[in-house]
């Protein structure tokens, strides 16, 4: 191991999208980036991922809606947001105010209401679309489109063909289906510029006093650390099974050593979820923390370190040899 | 009400030593230096206190009415609120001891709306949920309102604050389920006659949600507003959950979840739908979405 550099580099991307660093948060745990606006300065960030939305206002679900675990929550929102026209007029608008880089993303009932919100964004200042098709608080699990891969294709390749050619899309996918490779492969020949991983796992927690399910919608979505281990290993499949597409990688991230685990598993950013609950600040104290961990190993660059863990030993000893090599250059260079 | 209801100050995350710990009946009274959170403060906000460590399971912050600030002259400013023992993570504040530090954030939340000054107005709170009214009262002697407490709980041990509160008005009344402190019977018993004495054009109330909802009957009985500071468990407190949703009439007529963190915890009682609270009314905005 090499010691200590001074500086990485943190720039990433997202298919066509430069980042400056690869921390977002993840749709559903910032709403639509307003109230962390109050704790630090949303542009500072690789991008807001705003709380999926759909045409209709919606109401969501019965409370209660959430329940503690061991390392997450269970929740159970339903969706509730505000439709996509008061979406554009006031969430949209605050973030292009606000300089933030904006991941919109969309939820439907069926592949024409993904695509109406594909065409109702084609002209809106969004960086990037992300299509959440594996939303578990839905009334019906059948809608659960990345449980199907042949759902999922359809849906993908609907709004690839609906949406602003310049704008990348990101199919969201769900762990819970036997092989998250196949679904991703079907994503992927459907037009998906990226993958998201991983949405919540379903879940449910027994209320002991009243002797019924503790959520009011009965099951619920389980998120926080208790699932990164689920994650990165969804992570690590995915990348083997479509290695060109980039990944935007979560779940159960609270610190730059997890976001680590992460890129090494072959994700080019990640989404700061459950963690913005206990700290409004952590995807903030995250880009810190995962730019002294990958300096600590001696990475000159976060791209460098992108699906690192599926090197060989003798490709990684290759590439600090290397970076070796360059330096011992440059310092006979300033000679 | 339609609108995000915009603070005057934004909240700020800090790290506070435990000042001062004091144990009353079943409820711990913390004393924690926050400058910051103390210099925005209202009655009627809250602080969102992060429990269990740092290597903790428990993601989520415990929320908890403030019950007071000295805010910072000689010394750092301090914030006080107060806990009751419910479950691991106020369990796990129980054990905290002076010089302790905790993760605080705050102040968050709709304060309670000051009315004109002499304003009369009556106070009702149940068990710790008294807290937040004591500042309340403070603000609204020191304009010029007649003010009258009524406190209550199941038992005499969860009463809260009737020494501070007696204290600042002379006298108050005493409610106890059981009666073993002052009358047998709900706060909402002696609360007609205490609108009535002060001819009050205002009630104030914390307390369990159904204490809320029988206070806002009796104000609405009266002809006079309620406002109540609700207890719905949050993940969050800072409003990008939507976990704490109620079901909330606007000024437009029009029904929608609201958040209890950002557009509460003070709310009128005569907008909360109480007997909704838990469903999905088939009148709410966005209900048809589904």
């Amino acid at each position: 191991m090499r010691t200590t550099q001074p500086t990485v580099d943190l720039r990433t991307s997202l298919a066509s999208v430069q980042l400056a660093n690869p921390v977002l948060t993840a749709s559903g745990c910032a709403a639509a980036g307003k109230e962390l606006g109050q704790f630090f300065d949303v542009a500072d960030l690789g991008g807001i991922v705003t709380k999926s939305i759909m045409m209709r206002p919606r109401s969501g679900r019965a409370t209660p809606r959430m329940a503690e675990t061991p390392s997450g929550m269970l929740n159970s929102i339903g969706l509730q947001g505000p439709g996509i026209d008061s979406f554009i007029a006031n969430d949209l608008k605050w973030l292009k105010d606000n300089g933030a880089r904006t991941v919109v993303s969309i939820a439907g009932h069926n592949t024409d209401e993904f695509v109406n919100l594909a065409k109702r964004l084609y002209n809106q200042p969004i960086d990037l679309l992300e299509v959440n098709i594996s939303c578990p608080n839905v009334e019906s699990r059948g809608q659960v489109f990345a449980c199907d891969p042949l759902a999922a294709s359809r849906v993908i390749s609907a709004v690839r063909r609906a949406a602003n050619p310049n704008v990348p899309i990101f199919a969201k996918l769900t762990p819970d289906v036997t092989d998250i490779a196949a679904i991703a492969r079907s994503v992927a020949d459907a037009g998906a510029d990226g993958i998201s991983l991983i949405n919540t796992l379903l879940g449910m927690v027994i209320d002991l006093d009243t002797l019924r399910p503790a959520l009011g919608g009965i099951t619920g979505g389980l998120s926080g650390p208790a699932i990164r281990p689920v994650a990165v290993r969804c992570v690590w499949q995915v990348h083997q099974a479509v290695p060109h597409l980039p990944l935007l990688g979560m779940g159960g991230i609270k610190t730059g050593r997890d976001a680590l685990e992460f890129i090494l598993a072959g994700a080019c950013a990640v989404s700061v979820g459950t963690a913005v609950f206990h700290d409004p600040t952590a995807p903030m104290r995250i880009i810190g923390e995962l730019r002294d961990e990958l300096a600590l190993r001696g990475f000159a660059s976060l791209t460098d370190a992108v699906g690192f863990a599926h090197k060989s030993a003798a490709e990684q000893d290759g590439y600090f040899a290397g970076l070796a090599r360059a330096d011992a250059a440059a310092i006979a260079g300033e000679r | 009400m339609t609108e995000l209801a915009t603070p005057q100050y934004k909240p700020v995350q800090e790290t506070g030593e435990i000042f001062d710990l004091t144990r009353f009946g079943e409820y711990l009274q913390f004393t924690v230096v926050a400058p910051g959170i103390a210099e925005a403060y209202r009655p009627g906000q809250f602080v969102a206190v992060a429990v269990g460590g740092a290597d903790t399971s428990m993601l989520l912050r415990r929320s908890f009415a403030l019950y007071g600030v000295k805010p910072g002259g000689d010394y750092a400013g301090t914030i006080q609120f107060v806990i009751a023992a419910k479950g691991k993570g106020t369990r796990w504040l129980f054990d905290r001891r002076p010089g302790d530090s905790l993760d605080l954030v705050g102040p968050l939340g709709v304060p309670f709306p000051v009315p004109r000054n002499g304003t009369p107005a009556v106070l009702v709170g149940g068990g710790y949920g008294t807290a937040p009214l004591l500042p309340m009262a403070e603000l609204l002697i020191a304009a010029d309102s007649e003010v009258e407490m009524i406190i209550g709980a199941a038992t005499a041990d969860r009463l809260f604050g009737q020494l501070p509160a007696k204290r600042l008005l002379g006298k108050i009344t005493v409610t106890t389920d059981d009666g073993s402190a002052g009358q047998r019977g709900w706060v909402t018993d002696p609360l007609p006659s205490a609108i009535e004495r002060l001819g009050a054009e205002i009630v104030y109330a914390c307390g369990p949600m159904g204490m809320l909802r029988a206070v806002g009957e009796v104000a609405k009985a009266h002809a006079i507003p309620a406002q109540v500071a609700v207890e719905e468990s949050m993940a969050c407190g800072i409003g990008v959950c939507m976990t704490c949703v109620l079901p909330v009439r606007g000024s437009d007529g029009v029904s929608r979840f609201v958040r209890s963190c950002v557009e509460g915890p003070v709310f009128d009682a005569g907008r909360i739908r109480w007997a909704d609270v838990g469903s999905v009314p088939a009148d709410l905005f966005g209900a048809d979405g589904n």
